[in-house]
């Protein structure tokens, strides 16, 4: 309503104290205000200069009151210009996300003669499905845990206390390209550096340590898990960095003060508040790793089975099947990332306790 | 705490060791032409490179085409979202942490699932920017979103109007000129993205720019290496600029706080 009736501000004064004063106004001198507004709830919401939004969150709790949802929802009917602003983002996602999910939903059960059928889900059951979905487990799970641990020591011995300060900059753009680098870029930096004549392998070959007879490849999951550490580990610096800047320092010398050494203030402390945020994180790298396609594809063309690779080999027409059978593939991975999100969500939301 | 200091060293050495051992191998692969000789050439040539050019073309057309589209309907939005409907942000939240999450692969293969006509969209570049546009708007919107936050839209746009702005004023002279880091920055993060993107046009069979690269890698790999260097450099850069214009906004921001 503050643009559509500029009237009754003209005569205010502007800025905070107008919102103010309008609120307490609403009623009488708005005639659509006295509809909308008379719930003294909603009225906060839509002036929230007047409620900090740690208070809202107190008052409100996750989910909002009934009458307050209500009034969303009238609000929301009563306001073409909404519709106008957010309409198109929303119509862009429901076409070209909702919508071609469900079709992959609803061509995965159906067959060539559009038939429900669950053959195709049931064919994931088989050897090669079981073994891509094994491995693209292994290799996200490990490749999240490590990078996890990692980027986050990685963050607080660059950002942390006592960190020289002028890393800071310099990792955080080295860490958005990096945790960008995929593909054939970082397949060719490693094939230089750990492949049969790549530089270290030929450096420890020099001094007498051949690389392959410890068993090292690349091109199994273990030598992807190392592979996707080059982009995992700078994808977890940047998403932890914001929770290690929240650990305030008055937490720690409050410790001090009370007796805690360094050890006791990270069990007992440090720790158990930033352990929700290290695990969302974590999640998230999951989650990456499992939808990587790029650099598996660069580097082992296929060789190791992975789940990313078999939906493309279906739809490029590299392997003889039934376009179903990606989908089929794609719906399984829609599962996943679906727990992924759910687990992310949860840990996200224990985590905000502690934001300022 | 000496020892702390030594051990919190050497522990970030072997970062910068794992970091840029490999980025430098590819430097000095990138050089190599053949023998003891190494020199440029392979940048030189790698650019004369048939189809070079018509992979970066296509890349960049595509990559304008994903910016225009993504701002044109994500920059209302996180408007609106800002300035009036302050209880539609969980949703728009959600909906750009499910078209974070989404893989590509996954998403190329419900579009391909979807679409199938009409001909002036499948089977040209316009396919490939309606995907990258659902890759983008995550980055995007929260690129927007954080930069109108730090503005209190609301009062700009009440103070503006109060003392006559149309809209029209009000976009081009308050909010344009105060939000542009945050479109700048979502601007070079869409095109990081349409630069680096591999999945959907390998699928789909479009000659991008890194599935070209991916496909001279077999046969000139040292053109190759150079063409990943350059791109990385670039992306660096970008990146770079990005945190500056960050930084700035930052600077401004507190500037604004402080004066109050």
């Amino acid at each position: 309503m503050t643009d559509t009736e500029p009237l009754t501000r003209d005569l205010q004064p502007e800025g905070i104290s107008s919102s103010l004063i309008r609120t307490s106004d609403e009623s009488k001198t708005n005639p659509s205000g006295a509809r909308r507004s008379n719930d003294r709830m909603a009225a906060m919401e839509e002036h929230p200069a007047l409620l900090p939004d740690v208070l809202v969150s107190e008052l409100f709790g996750q989910t909002p009151p009934r009458t307050v949802r209500r009034n969303r929802l009238a609000r929301w009917r009563s306001d073409p210009l909404t519709w106008l602003f957010v309409g198109p983002l929303l119509a862009y996602l429901i076409a070209f996300m909702a919508l071609p999910s469900i079709a992959v939903l609803i061509s995965a059960f159906r067959d060539d003669a559009g038939h429900f059928t669950t053959q195709y889900v049931q064919a994931l059951t088989q050897t090669q499905y079981l073994l891509g979905l094994k491995n693209t487990l292994t290799l996200s799970f490990f490749s999240a845990l490590i990078g996890a641990v990692l980027g986050a020591l990685l963050a607080w011995l660059a950002l942390g206390p006592g960190s020289p300060g002028w890393l800071r900059r310099p990792l955080l753009a080295f860490s958005g390209v990096a945790s960008n680098f995929a593909g054939i870029p970082l397949a060719l930096a490693f094939l230089m550096t750990l492949g049969s004549t790549g530089v270290v392998t030929r450096l420890l070959a020099g001094a007498g340590f051949d690389l392959s007879r410890t068993g090292f490849s690349l091109f199994n999951v273990w030598g992807l898990v190392v592979v996707y550490l080059y982009f995992q580990i700078p994808l977890m610096v940047i998403l932890i960095a914001p929770a290690l800047e929240g650990l305030r320092a008055e937490w720690a010398e409050a410790a001090e003060n009370l007796g805690a050494s360094r050890t006791v203030y990270w069990r007992r402390i440090g720790l158990p508040i930033i352990a929700p945020a290290l695990l969302a994180c974590a999640t998230m790298l999951f989650g990456n790793a499992f939808a990587t396609y790029a650099t598996p594809y660069a580097l082992t063309s296929g060789t190791v089975a992975l789940l990313p690779l078999q939906i493309a080999a279906v739809m490029t027409g590299n392997v003889l099947s039934e376009p179903q059978m990606g989908r089929a593939i794609a719906l399984l991975i829609i599962v996943i990332m679906l727990i992924t999100v759910a687990l992310y969500t949860y840990f996200d939301r224990l985590s905000s306790r502690w934001r300022p | 705490m000496r020892a702390g200091k030594f051990l919190s060293g050497a522990a970030l050495s072997l970062f910068a060791l794992y970091f840029f051992v490999p980025l430098g191998s590819l430097f000095a692969n990138s050089l190599w032409a053949g023998g003891d000789v190494y020199n440029f050439s392979a940048y030189s040539e790698v650019l004369r490179e048939r189809g070079f050019t018509d992979a970066l073309m296509l890349t960049g057309q595509v990559a304008a085409e994903t910016i225009i589209l993504t701002l044109a309907i994500t920059f209302p939005a996180a408007y609106w979202v800002n300035l009036r409907s302050a209880h539609l942000r969980p949703l728009l939240s959600a909906l750009s942490v499910v078209a974070f999450i989404i893989p590509p692969i996954v998403l190329v293969s419900g579009i391909s699932a979807f679409y199938t006509g009409p001909e002036w969209f499948v089977g040209t570049p316009h396919y490939l920017v309606a995907a990258y546009t659902v890759l983008a708007i995550p980055y995007t919107y929260r690129a927007l979103d954080n930069g109108m936050r730090s503005l209190n839209l609301q009062t700009l746009s009440e103070a503006a109007q109060s003392v006559g702005a149309s809209w029209g004023t009000l976009l081009r002279r308050i909010i344009l000129p105060n939000v542009r880091g945050a479109v700048l920055g979502a601007v070079l993060l869409i095109l990081t993205l349409s630069l680096g993107e591999f999945t959907i046009a390998n699928v789909l069979l479009y000659q991008s720019f890194p599935v070209y690269m991916t496909y001279i890698a077999s046969s000139k790999a040292t053109g190759s290496a150079a063409l990943a260097l350059s791109a990385l450099l670039l992306t660096w850069g970008a990146m770079y600029l990005l945190l500056n214009l960050e930084s700035g906004a930052a600077r401004r921001a507190r500037r604004t706080q402080e004066a109050k």
